[in-house]
This record gives structure tokens, sequence and C-alpha cells, in this order.
């Protein structure tokens, strides 16, 4: 086994090297500007651009002429919310989104209500994190534009029935945009049976190279357009100008070529052992809650509160083994984990949260060294734990009065 | 984030991990922090003939705030109580080069260590009124 173990796979994967063979050539002998539309090195590159464009579209059941190239998914999401919101602002000013989407979404839907007085509905999820469908038809009026929900959670995993919401979405007539990066390559994403206008997804969540994503714009029933963000060359349609990155553009293709081949084995792979990482720690600990939905969730994630114990302290106990913690001290911001709060888990427990992601490379041996680690990480910790101390003694966490600082 | 190496020790290797009887006579508690904002710590002190001759911690938190308590422990075992109460927790930054985000963790130690003298004091106060 080598280490340090990666297991922070939502965070980013390592490219597959057959990825990284497909990309090489267009980095030396084939370097022609895909836009020269008069010389031979401009048409290689032009096809190796095209081709790719197709294997993406094929990955999520879209036209290759539906797929706008991007830096990655949050370029993408913004080029969404802001292209719509300045296209079809005659039309309404009100954009749906729900309160766990990545920040991504969030910010830029923030920065849209602050910038231009776009009017933001955040829906909530349930105790799994899922948006109801209802609540967007609920929230719909005669003012929204837009509603976006994403594909998969991040942290906790949880798949929003992204079929029922599309479908509301058409009957009213409103565009829908989802937040696919999570999602596309692990499990299955059909932009025509979801009824998806708009999708964000990106390269190297799925082994391929950092820097590039693309945003999937409908071009019938309805033809979607959205004011480009970036002006120029008039690239991609002219949504979104700029040189096209001919190299990651190729490995973006052969990534989701090898998603769409092996995406059922890996899913049903990283299942099985995700869930013997689960029932293994479960088996050996108490107090510990899942978070997420226990079965509409990414195969590959696995997300979980270890009580009385201290995420940041937990990742430096087990340092060999690369995970994240939905911590306030693992974050920026130095407050717990959004998602998590949004689901109604308490600060104490957010603060406790451990996020595992396997991926296509990771090991049978690897899981089961992790589960090992954490489980006798936390079990230490617990030991210098002195609310652990407490809740043995029978004192109830929740009637102590304790001084917020 | 990368921790100082002394941090690092204390976590790995945390001194005078454990309790004490809270009502043991000479035994001063104290608790500070809130699960919600993911730190708590409980430090106590052993005194006899005003001295503190041995001292105990328990701590939820992250590797900063193990450490800092951990180090408490460490500078408390033998100061008088007076002494005890000049410990400051910049002290403690300094010692453990803690970065600006973590500067709360020691302050959580200083008061940490400033709850468990006053909860002496007012125990040997009790004593005096018995009397």
């Amino acid at each position: 086994m080598k280490f340090p173990i990666y297991l922070d796979n939502h965070s980013t994967t390592p490219m597959d090297p057959r990825v990284l063979e497909s990309m090489l050539p267009y980095f030396t002998e084939k370097f022609g500007n895909s836009a020269s539309r008069n010389h031979a090195f401009g048409w290689e590159a032009e096809e190796a651009v095209e081709n790719a464009r197709k294997q993406i579209a094929r990955l999520i059941h879209a036209d290759a002429k539906e797929i706008v190239f991007t830096s990655g998914a949050t370029e993408s999401d913004n080029l969404a919310l802001k292209g719509v919101a300045e296209m079809y602002h005659e039309k309404g000013d009100h954009i749906i989104t729900s309160s766990t989407e990545h920040r991504a979404v969030l910010d830029t839907a923030k920065a849209l209500g602050a910038k231009r007085g776009v009017k933001v509905t955040y829906l909530p999820v349930d105790k799994f994190g899922m948006v109801n469908p209802e609540d967007v038809r609920n929230a719909i009026t005669d003012k929204t534009i837009l509603v976006s929900i994403m594909f998969a959670n991040n942290e906790i995993g949880t798949i929003n029935p992204i079929k029922e919401i599309g479908k509301i979405a058409k009957e009213k007539g409103i565009l829908f945009h989802c937040d696919a990066t999570q999602g596309v390559g692990k499990v299955p994403v059909d932009v025509q049976d979801m009824g998806i206008d708009l999708m964000s997804f990106t390269a190297h969540k799925i082994y391929g190279p950092k820097g590039v994503g693309a945003l999937y714009v409908r071009k019938k029933n309805p033809r979607v357009r959205i004011a480009a963000q970036m002006d120029g060359g008039g690239h991609e349609r002219g949504m979104r100008s700029g040189t096209l990155p001919v190299p990651l553009i190729v490995g973006f293709g052969k990534a989701c070529e090898l998603c769409e081949q092996e995406m059922a084995a890996d899913g049903a792979r990283l299942s099985v052992m995700r869930d013997r990482l689960h029932a293994n720690i479960t088996k050996a600990l108490e107090d510990v809650y899942l978070n997420g939905h226990p079965t509409e969730r990414l195969p590959h994630n696995l997300n979980i509160s270890f009580a009385y114990v201290e995420g940041e302290s937990l990742l430096m106990g087990c340092k060999e083994i690369a995970l994240s913690s939905g911590s306030a001290c693992t974050s920026a911001t130095l407050e717990p984990s959004y998602v998590l709060r949004a689901l109604g888990v308490g600060a104490e427990l957010a603060h406790s949260s451990i996020r595992f992601g396997l991926g296509r490379f990771t090991l049978d041996e690897e899981v089961d060294y992790a589960g090992k680690r954490i489980i006798e990480t936390v079990t230490k910790l617990r030991e210098m734990s002195p609310l652990y101390e407490m809740a043995k003694e029978g004192i109830d966490l929740k009637s102590v009065q304790w001084a917020a600082h | 984030m990368a921790y100082s190496e002394k941090v690092v020790d204390h976590f790995n290797n945390p001194r005078n991990m454990g309790s004490f009887k809270k009502e043991e006579d000479g035994v001063g508690t104290g608790i500070v922090g809130a699960p919600e904002c993911g730190d708590v710590m409980k430090l106590q002190i052993k005194v006899q003939n005003d001295t503190i001759v041995d001292a105990k911690f328990k701590t939820f938190g992250c590797g900063s705030a193990i450490a800092s308590s951990s180090l408490a422990t460490e500078w408390l075992k033998g100061k008088t109580v007076e002494e005890a109460g000049k410990i400051k927790n910049t002290d403690i930054v300094q010692e453990l080069n803690l970065p600006p985000v973590k500067i709360h963790c020691s302050v959580l130690a200083e008061d940490a260590i400033k709850a468990a003298l006053a909860d002496y004091k007012k125990k040997e106060d009790g004593k005096e009124t018995v009397k």
C-alpha cells in the first residue's frame, strides 16, 4: 500500500493515464489553434475538439453542438446564471435554487441579487439533503426565469429528484439549470430524459485534466439563449470567447468516453467498498451518524459524524489518509458546513463530520486500512474528549449551559 | 494548513490527559467553550499548600486546542495559585507557534486556567464559611 491514501475524490480525481496519453500529442506536434480555418494545423485541432465534443455529448445524451467549453464548473455555473439573468431580464427577475448548492451557484445568485436586483429563492432541503420538487413548483412565480438545482451534493452525495424537477420546470415553461459536477461520469445523467436545459460539469472530477469544463446549453425544445460573459473572438457559438485549450478538451473527451464505458462497473465496485467501510465503522463505534440519504446517494460517497470528536483533530490523527471534514476549523469561513446545517444537523455534529470520497483507483485494502485508522483515532480522541466523558456519566449535553464564544 | 512540530508533538503525546474527581479536596475544575463552536476544554488542577501539584485536561477540539490545553497542564504544575493566574494566551501562542486563525484556542486555554483557579478558590472559600 502506498501512502498517503487518497480518499478525497469529491475534491478532485487523479487523471487516468489513458486520458493523459490522449492529450500528449496536442501539447507538441498537434499544437494548432482550433479556430485557425486556413491550414492543416487548425483543421487537426478542430477535428480533435469536435471529436471530444461528441464524446462528452454522448455521455449526457446531448448533441455535440450543445456543448460550450469553459474553464471549469465554476465558470459554467456563472455563465448559466448570469447568462440567463441577463438574456431574459425582460421576462422576469426571479431565480429559484437550493440552500445546499455549491458556492459557485450560491455566490453567483447572491451577486446577481446585489448587482442586478435579481430575486433569489433558496429552497430548504429535507433531513437527507434532498430538494422537494413540490417546493420548486410552489416557489415559481410569473417572474421566475430559472430554476437551478444541483444533481448531487458534493459533501453528502445526496442525489436530487432531477427528473421530477425538470418536469415541473418544463410544465411551467421555466429554464432548468443543473450543476451536475458531482454526478456526471459517476451515475447516468440524461439531459433529455431529465428535462435539463443547462448543465454544468467539469473534467477534473472524472479523471480528466483540471482547467476545462462545459456548459450544456439546450438547442431545441426550447432553444436556450444566454448572454456571453466573456467577449472576444466569438468562439463557442458566441457564448464563450477565448482560444480553446485543445489538449485539455481532448482529455475531457477521453475522460467522458471512459466514464461511459466504465461508470457502471466503477459505481458497483465502489458502492460495495463504501458500504463495507460504513459497516465496519458502525460495528466498532457507537454514536456515529450518517449524513445524507441512505440510498439516493453517489456510490462513492460516505459522510459520517463521529459524536464527541472534532473533525479537524480526527484528520490530524490519521494524516496518512487524505479526507475532508465539515468542521469549521478546516474551512476558510470558520463556520461548520452550511450543507450539514441545512439538513438540520446540529453544529456540534457538523464539526464532527468526515467525508470519504472513493474513486476509480481506490483499492479495497486502502478503504479497509482507512476504516481501521478512523476507528482507532476516534477511540483515542474520545478518551481525550470531555464531552464523551460527560455523556458516559449520563449527562445530557444539550441540558448543559455552555458559554458560547 | 501545516502544524508546528510542537503542536503535533502535544497532539500525538498529550501530557496529563485525564480527570480528577471534581469533589476531591483541593481540586479546581474549569470547563470552557461549547460543542456548537467546535471546542470544549476541561482543565483541572490539584492544589496543596497553595501550590499546584498536579493538573489534568480533556479537550474536544482541533489539534491546536488539544495542544494548548496539554501545554497548559505542563506549565501549571509546580506553580503557585497566584503564578498560575499570570499565564497568558500569548505565551501559549508563542510556545506553540500558533497561526492567527488558531489564536482562539490559546484564549480558550487561558480561560480554562482562570475557570479552574476560580473553581478552586470558590471551594476553598466555601470551606472557610462552613468553619
